[in-house]
């Protein structure tokens, strides 16, 4: 299988609860009237990606909760999204029922110019969960801290090979690189080596062929528990729920948050209040139970970007990729 | 351990499990005997069902579903040359041109047997050493993985014919060249794709398989003169169904089912590998050791030809559980999607399931026995009747291929896209087939390709551009020693006959 879209095997943990969820989905609707009678998502990858979990975990918890009659689905992959983009802008007069989830990398994406457009091209309607980056490295490493790593690079840059499931320049990267010139670092010095998934980056991390693996916080948390990694600092700004042991680069003195998050957009000519009902919706969605148990199942954070912050929350993430992919010679 | 193992069978021999192995097996035989859709689609098939299963039930249904897909996968590429999953398309080199011969029965028993074997001898494996062999699975590096690759393109040997050498070569470089197309593994860059949306992602492997395999044999068989069923045909159309083995072919099957098991099961325990690539290693290894004569007969319905991938893509397929189970890391896509259904049954996999659900590890590990039982006497009654599909009239049987490929590779991406570039690679091979060009080289060079590149990339980028990583680790160097010594072989053959003659006809330099 080949799979060099770059960020989509971090979906994979949630893939399979996604596809199960499909067949819940059309399962019986609370008697009260739905908000709502249906909603169609578009899910720029394939089954089993991180697009497809969370757009079917929202479709199943608006379900559930009796706040959408029925939620249906359609993966369009092809073109790292930019398929799926072009669908929204295309065929915008007729989606008026229709949103399409997306995430982090459609800014990354749109920066390296893998698709010509942008999320501006389309109605940002509310973002719905975020997950963090994490830095990992093995048991029996010499690095007890983000810091020692730290200096480690700065004395000798080719002494610490960094990882990630992404290509050079894609999100793996550019987190690694961000929290290494917060910390007073060269971003260009980072030796950096890319794997096509997570999977295979851990247990390249594993085989010591490299010293520290940036990924997931997800992908990592496990083997942090099990004492196979251990995970040296998570991107958030205060220490995360889930590994309440591990110290946030905020903690550190770092200012290098990083958050991926997961977003719905609806197509350009998308009226208004439209918009914001489905921004109201989602937003109602995130005092659920329903919406909960799927939050929990996927170990994702809570999240909301309503409607009104979310174009200026993703340019300030795109300014900050944009400017360290310039510095680091992938943009000119 | 004992205790584990004991708590797994008693696990495994519950009636919903016993009765989750069947349905497990019979889906996934029935999933993968049509063309293109594979484990992947299957088990994703299967999860909602298993939603609210105990996790061991759900568990035992997905991995019957994996391997009865591998299982089920080879008929549809012995029969009609349409590999049903990717993991079988080695199977088609040599089931193929056997069915041809009226064999189809035969062939169809030698999978069975060969799946059935590499899948129980593996689960032996898993039973006695997975714990251990996690650690051997992660001492894999880029540079080893590399040598891996180069040892299994050493296989281009084993696709060509008499004369086909530069041929055989030229098709595997173009493979390899087919596999840059896409997004570049290390820079992101996109490569070769015209500025097309579609390419971005690259060439699906089963794409190309379906076209150069299924899709140009069922076009080529139009361009074929009609035939005329002779006598000799009808007794071979009579012959189809039986599956007999005589003593002499049973004997030469069992060494390569034992060398294939292993080869098969270790590398499906490292994460980079798989069901495919093992199928094409044990492939190459069975060509490059067997004897001149034997070697003539690979590509033109060898049985150690058939056996050597059917064997190893089980066993591979068993051996892809021990990264899952025992390290949390999914080494293929559809290891990956069954991470995701074990989460969401709130078991974790990793080093601590063994301590705290060791009842889901062993269950497991012992369905795999039942269910390669089960996926036995399940195939082996339905042989006659399914190999006589070969009896169908061609007006009949090409529009049925035609159709089966087309919709599998569609139905895998939901891009019509895909079927445009079946059809184009498919005039493309008619082509080169015409010319005599062996298309089975340019695949290997194709999967085998990619999955080179990055390595090497990986690898030079970790040595700071030094090739010295080719010599400075074991592994590596053991590996590639190996693989030279493949390529050599023939030549050396070559210079003793050379010799030999020169002594024995001394006059023989001046003629």
């Amino acid at each position: 299988m080949k799979n060099l879209t770059m960020f989509s095997r971090r979906g994979f943990v949630a893939a399979a609860a996604a596809i199960a969820v499909s067949a819940a989905a059309f399962g019986p609707v609370k008697s009260h009237a739905a908000d709502m009678d249906s909603i169609h998502f578009i899910i720029p990858g394939g089954a089993g990606g991180g697009w497809d979990g969370t757009a079917r975990g929202t479709g199943e918890a608006l379900t559930k909760s009796g706040m959408v009659g029925s939620a249906s689905y359609e993966n369009m992959s092809g073109g790292g999204g930019g398929q799926a983009i072009a669908y929204m802008i295309e065929a915008s007069d007729r989606l008026d029922t229709t949103l399409m989830v997306n995430s982090t990398p459609i800014i990354v994406r749109s920066l390296t110019g893998v698709f010509p457009q942008s999320f501006r091209d389309l109605t940002p309607i509310a973002g719905v969960v975020a997950e963090y980056a994490a830095f990992g490295v093995p048991a029996d490493s010499p690095y007890q801290s983000f810091t020692d790593v730290v200096d480690a690079m700065k004395a000798d840059s080719n002494a610490v090979k960094v990882g990630g499931g992404s290509v050079r320049g894609g999100m793996d990267h550019i987190v690694a690189a961000f929290a290494f010139q917060k910390a007073g670092g060269d971003a260009k010095q980072l030796k950096y080596v890319p794997y096509d998934a997570g999977g295979k980056a851990i247990a390249g991390l594993l085989s010591g062929e490299i010293d520290m693996l940036s990924t997931g916080l997800g992908e990592l948390l496990e083997l942090h528990k099990a004492g196979q990694v251990r995970i040296l600092a998570v991107t958030s700004k205060e220490r995360v729920e889930a590994a309440s042991d591990v110290p946030s680069l905020g903690e550190l003195g770092i200012d290098a948050e990083f958050i991926n998050w997961r977003g719905y957009f609806g197509g350009p000519s998308l009226s208004a209040e439209k918009a914001d009902a489905y921004a109201e919706m989602l937003k109602k969605l995130q005092e659920t139970e329903e919406w909960e148990v799927v939050r929990k199942r996927n170990g994702w954070e809570k999240l909301y970007v309503p409607r009104a912050e979310f174009t200026a929350f993703m340019e300030e993430q795109e300014t900050m990729v944009g400017g360290l992919m310039r510095e680091l010679g992938f943009l000119k | 351990m004992l205790d584990g193992i004991l708590s797994g069978l008693t696990t495994a021999i519950m009636p919903i499990n016993l009765l989750m192995v069947m349905v497990g097996c019979f889906v996934g035989t029935f999933i993968g005997m049509l063309p293109g859709l594979g484990p992947i689609t299957a088990i994703a098939l299967m999860i909602p069902l298993t939603y609210g299963f105990d996790p061991s039930t759900g568990m035992i249904l997905m991995a019957g579903v994996y391997y009865g897909a591998i299982f089920g996968g080879s008929t549809s590429s012995i029969l009609i040359n349409a590999p049903g999953v990717a993991g079988t398309v080695a199977t088609a080199f040599d089931g193929y041109p056997m069915a041809q011969r009226g064999e189809a029965g035969k062939a169809l028993a030698i999978a069975a047997y060969s799946s059935f074997s590499g899948g129980t001898i593996a689960a032996i494996f898993l039973l006695v050493a997975a714990p251990a062999l996690a650690s051997v699975s992660l001492s894999f590096q880029s540079a080893d993985y590399f040598a891996l690759m180069v040892l299994g393109l050493t296989a281009v040997a084993a696709f060509a014919g008499k004369g086909q050498f530069l041929k055989a070569v030229m098709m595997t470089l173009f493979g390899i060249m087919l596999a840059t197309i896409g997004t570049d593994p290390a820079a992101g860059v996109a490569r070769f794709t015209f500025g097309s949306m579609d390419l971005i992602d690259g060439i699906s492997f089963l794409l190309l398989a379906m076209a150069t395999f299924a899709l140009s044999e069922a076009l080529m068989s139009i361009l074929r003169p009609p035939k005329n069923t002779t006598a000799a045909e009808q007794a071979a159309l009579k012959k189809l169904g039986s599956m007999k083995l005589s003593r002499e072919e049973i004997k030469t099957m069992i060494p390569v089912i034992g060398r294939s098991s292993v080869l098969g099961f270790f590398t499906g325990v490292l994460p980079g590998a798989g069901a495919t690539i093992a199928s094409f290693l044990a492939y190459g290894m069975e060509r490059n050791i067997a004897s001149a004569k034997e070697k003539l007969k690979f590509g033109k319905g060898s049985i150690r030809g058939l056996a050597a991938p059917e064997t190893a893509n089980n066993a591979a397929c068993s051996g892809s559980f021990v990264p899952l189970l025992t390290l949390g890391i999914p080494g293929s896509g559809t290891t990956a999607i069954m991470l995701g259904a074990l989460i969401s049954y709130g078991v974790q996999p990793g080093p601590r399931l063994f301590v705290e659900q060791p009842e889901v590890f062993w269950s497991v590990i012992i369905s795999m026995y039942i269910g390669n039982i089960v996926l036995l006497i399940l195939n082996l009654p339905l042989i006659p009747y399914i190999s006589k599909l070969l009896a169908l009239p061609q007006q009949v049987l090409v529009p049925f291929i035609l159709f089966f490929s087309l919709i599998g590779v569609y139905l895998v991406t939901f891009n019509t896209m895909d079927i445009h570039m079946m059809v184009f690679a498919a005039a493309i091979a008619i082509g080169l087939r015409l010319l005599n060009f062996p298309m089975a080289p340019m695949l290997l060079g194709f999967i085998l390709g990619s999955m080179m590149e990055e390595n090497l990339r990986r690898a030079l980028i970790i040595s700071d551009g030094s090739i010295s990583f080719l010599w400075e680790r074991p592994i590596t160097l053991v590996i590639l020693i190996i693989s030279v010594a493949f390529l050599m072989a023939p030549l050396l053959g070559v210079v003793r006959e050379r010799l030999r003659n020169r002594r024995e006809l001394p006059n023989d330099g001046e003629m």
